[in-house]
C-alpha cells in the first residue's frame, strides 16, 4: 500500500466556528467532537464525505488547496477535471469558450477526466468476469466510500474493484499523448480540479497506488471563479480535438447510475452517505443476494452534489444528461482516434489490494476491550438518552465510549451535572464553570447576533 | 479480576410475524464484535447464523428472546421461542425442507436453507424443541 501520509485537506476555522454541534450530529462516523467550544475532527475516523461542511451554518469548514501559481513551473500545464465542471457554467457559454477560459487561466492542455472511457469500462468488465471476484463487486469510484468501507466495514474491502478512477485514466492518457507529441515527462505538470475533499485525499495520498500521479489540486469552485473572471462571449478557438475521446458514457459517469448502468446483469446505484451506511450494513450481514455490481457515492446526486461545486445539483444533472446526447458512445470512438496503446493504459489502471483499516476497535487486548465496553454500557445506564450533544459528543453512547477511553468525564453530561447539583454533590458555581470550560466563557452572554436570532431557520 | 467483567451479555426480544425488524439483534451483535476486533470472517458466520435463527422465530414461532454471552474465546447465543416447536428436528435440518406458509415464501423466505446455514456457520449448534411449546437454539462460535 501507499507509504504516503494521509492528506487532510479539511480544516476548521477557529474564528468562524461557533461550536453549534450541527457538524458533529451530521457525521456518519462520529468523527467530530466539540472541544473548548470548537469542532475538532478525528482524522483517523473521517472519511471526507463533506457532511460537516454542508451542515455548518457559519462556513467554518474550509478546504485547503494548492496555490494556482505553482503551475507556472511546468512547460506543459494540464488541467484535468471531471465533466460535471462543464455543467457548472451558465448555459450561454459554449464548451469552447470554457476551454478557452481555462487556457487563459494558464493551462496549456485541457482534459476532461472521463476519457477514453471504453478502456476503463473494459477493464472493469474483466474484473467482473473473473471467477475470483467477490460479488457484489463494489466500485472504488468515490474515495469517501472506500474509506468508509475500510474503516467501518473492513470485511467488505475484498469486494472493492481494484481498478483506478477516471482521474488516473485521464492522467495516464494525457501523459502518453503529450509524450507522443514530443514532451518530456518532467516538463508535464498535471493539475486536478476536484469536486470534493474525498478526491483531494485520494489524489494526494491514494489508496492502493504507490504514488500520486498529479502535481497539484485545485478546488473546482475556485477554478470556476478564476475562469469566470476571464471567460469571453465572443468566438473561441476550436478546441474540439481535446474532446475527441469524450463519450456519452464519460460525461454521465460521475452521475448516479452513471457507472452501474454498464455493469453486471443486476446492479444497484446508491447515493448519499447515510444511504450507503444503511446498505453496507445489510451487505455486511449477508442480506443482499443476487447483485453483481454496486455503484456507491457519498453525495446526494453523486458528484453533481460535491461540496466544491457551484451549481444546483439537479440542474447540473440535467445539463450533463443533455450534453451527453451530443456525444458518441464510448465503443464508437475508434482506436485510431485514441492514439495511444490502450492495452498498456489498461495495465496502468490496476490497483494494489486495498487493506481494511478498522477504526472502531476498543484496543488490541480482547479482555481489556470487553472490560471497557462493559463499563461503557454501565455508564450509558446513567445518561439520559437525549442525545443532545451538549457534552460535546454526538450522542450519549459516544460520550460513554469517550469516557472509557479517558477522553471525557461524567460531568460533561449537563443533565447528570444538574442532578448532582440538585443532590448537593457539587456546587452550582462549579457546575457552571464546567459548562463554560466546554463551551467558552462568552457562550452564555446575551448576544442579539447569535444564530437563531435572525430567523435563519426553515 | 472480577469475573463479571470477563464476559459481556446482551439480550433482545423478537416478535413473531415482524419481518421488518428482524436483523436488529444480529446487527447489534456485529457492532460489538467489530469493536472487540474479532476478525471479519468469524463475525460474518455468527451474524448469518443469528439472522437465520431470528427469522425462524419471526416466521415460525410467536415470540422469542436472544441471549448473547461473549467471553475471551467464544460467543454463545441462545435463541428461545414460544411457538409450535419442531416435531422432527432431523428432518427440519435437511436442506430444502420447509413448512413456511405461502405468505412467508412471498417475502423471500422459506427456501428451507436456514437451519443448514446455521449448521454451516457455527462451531456448535444444539436444538431442543417441544411441540406446541417452543424451540431453543444454542449456537457457539470460537474466536481465532
Ligand atoms: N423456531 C422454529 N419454530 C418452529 N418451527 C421451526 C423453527 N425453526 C425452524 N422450524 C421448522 O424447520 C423448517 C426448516 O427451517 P429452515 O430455517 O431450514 O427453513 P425455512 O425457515 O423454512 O426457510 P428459510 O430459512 O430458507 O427461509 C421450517 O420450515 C419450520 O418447519
Ligand atoms: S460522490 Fe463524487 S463528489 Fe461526492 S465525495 Fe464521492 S467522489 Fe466526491
Ligand atoms: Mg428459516
Amino acid at each position: 500500500m501507499s507509504g504516503l501520509p494521509t492528506y487532510h485537506a479539511l480544516k476548521v476555522d477557529a474564528v468562524k466556528c461557533i461550536g453549534c454541534t450541527h457538524c458533529m450530529k451530521s457525521c456518519p462516523t462520529e468523527a467530530i467532537r466539540v472541544i473548548d467550544g470548537l469542532a475538532v475532527i478525528d482524522h483517523e475516523r473521517c472519511v471526507y464525505c463533506g457532511q460537516c461542511h454542508r451542515a455548518c451554518p457559519t462556513r467554518a469548514f474550509y478546504v485547503e488547496q494548492d496555490d494556482l501559481e505553482m503551475i507556472r513551473s511546468f512547460k506543459y500545464r494540464v488541467i484535468l477535471f471531471p465533466s460535471i465542471m462543464i455543467g457548472q457554467f451558465p448555459e450561454k457559454y459554449s464548451e469552447d469558450q470554457i476551454y478557452a477560459g481555462l487556457k487563459k487561466v494558464g493551462f496549456t492542455h485541457v482534459y476532461e477526466v472521463e476519457q477514453p472511457m471504453q478502456v476503463l469500462i473494459d477493464s472493469v468488465h474483466e474484473v467482473l468476469e473473473d471467477q475470483e471476484t467477490h460479488k457484489p463487486a463494489i466500485s472504488i469510484y468515490c474515495p469517501a466510500i472506500v474509506r468508509l468501507i475500510q474503516g467501518r466495514y473492513p470485511s467488505l474491502t475484498e469486494n472493492l474493484i481494484l481498478r483506478k478512477a477516471p482521474h488516473n485514466l485521464a492522467a495516464h492518457f494525457a501523459i502518453e499523448q503529450l509524450i507522443e507529441e514530443g514532451a518530456r515527462r518532467e516538463e508535464i505538470g498535471l493539475f486536478y480540479a476536484t469536486p470534493c475533499i474525498a478526491k483531494i485525499a485520494a489524489v494526494k495520498s491514494p489508496v492502493g497506488e504507490r504514488e500520486s500521479i498529479v502535481d497539484g489540486v485545485v478546488n473546482m469552485n475556485q477554478l470556476y471563479n478564476e475562469v469566470m473572471k476571464v471567460i469571453a462571449d465572443g468566438d473561441a478557438e476550436d478546441n474540439s480535438i481535446q474532446r475527441e475521446n469524450l463519450s456519452a458514457e464519460g460525461i454521465t459517469w460521475s452521475l448516479t447510475r452513471g457507472e452501474s448502468c454498464h455493469f453486471g446483469s443486476r446492479s444497484i446505484a446508491i447515493d448519499g452517505i447515510h444511504n450507503a451506511v444503511r446498505f453496507l450494513e445489510r451487505l455486511e450481514n449477508d442480506q443482499v443476494h443476487g447483485i453483481d455490481f454496486i455503484e456507491m457515492r457519498a453525495c446526494d446526486q453523486s458528484c453533481a452534489g460535491g461540496i466544491l461545486l457551484t451549481g444546483n445539483r439537479f440542474m447540473t444533472v440535467e445539463r450533463l444528461e443533455r450534453r451527453a446526447k451530443r456525444y458518441p458512445a464510448a465503443k464508437d470512438i475508434a482506436q485510431t482516434t485514441i492514439r495511444v496503446d490502450t492495452e498498456e493504459l489498461k495495465q496502468k489502471l490496476i490497483l494494489d489490494p486495498i487493506k481494511p483499516k478498522p477504526h472502531f476497535i476498543f484496543g488490541k487486548d480482547r479482555v481489556k476491550a470487553m472490560e471497557k465496553m462493559n463499563k461503557a454500557q454501565r455508564i450509558v445506564c446513567f445518561l439520559p438518552g437525549i442525545d443532545c450533544g451538549s457534552c460535546g459528543a454526538p450522542n450519549c453512547h459516544a460520550l460513554a465510549e469517550d469516557m472509557v477511553n479517558n477522553k471525557a468525564k461524567m460531568s460533561d453530561c449537563i443533565y447528570l451535572q444538574q442532578m448532582w447539583v440538585d443532590e448537593g454533590r457539587i456546587k452550582a458555581e462549579k457546575a457552571f464553570l464546567n459548562v463554560q470550560k466546554k463551551w467558552g466563557t462568552d457562550r452564555f452572554k446575551a448576544d442579539c447576533n447569535k444564530r437563531g436570532r435572525r430567523n435563519e431557520g426553515f | 479480576m472480577d469475573p463479571e467483567t470477563q464476559s459481556m451479555k446482551l439480550t433482545f426480544n423478537i416478535h413473531g410475524g415482524d419481518f421488518t425488524h428482524a436483523g436488529q439483534p444480529s446487527s447489534e451483535v456485529k457492532k460489538v464484535l467489530k469493536q472487540l476486533g474479532i476478525d471479519g470472517k468469524t463475525i460474518k458466520g455468527i451474524v448469518i447464523a443469528l439472522y437465520e435463527a431470528e427469522v425462524n422465530v419471526v416466521a415460525h414461532a410467536w415470540k422469542g428472546t436472544v441471549e448473547v454471552e461473549i467471553d475471551e474465546s467464544k460467543i454463545t447465543i441462545i435463541v428461545r421461542d414460544e411457538g409450535p416447536g419442531i416435531p422432527d428436528i432431523e428432518l427440519a435440518m435437511q436442506a430444502g425442507y420447509s413448512t413456511a406458509s405461502k405468505k412467508v415464501r412471498e417475502m423471500g423466505f422459506g427456501a428451507g436453507m436456514g437451519l443448514p446455514n446455521m449448521k454451516k456457520n457455527t462451531d456448535e449448534l444444539i436444538i431442543e424443541s417441544e411441540v406446541d411449546k417452543g424451540t431453543t437454539v444454542k449456537m457457539i462460535n470460537y474466536f481465532l
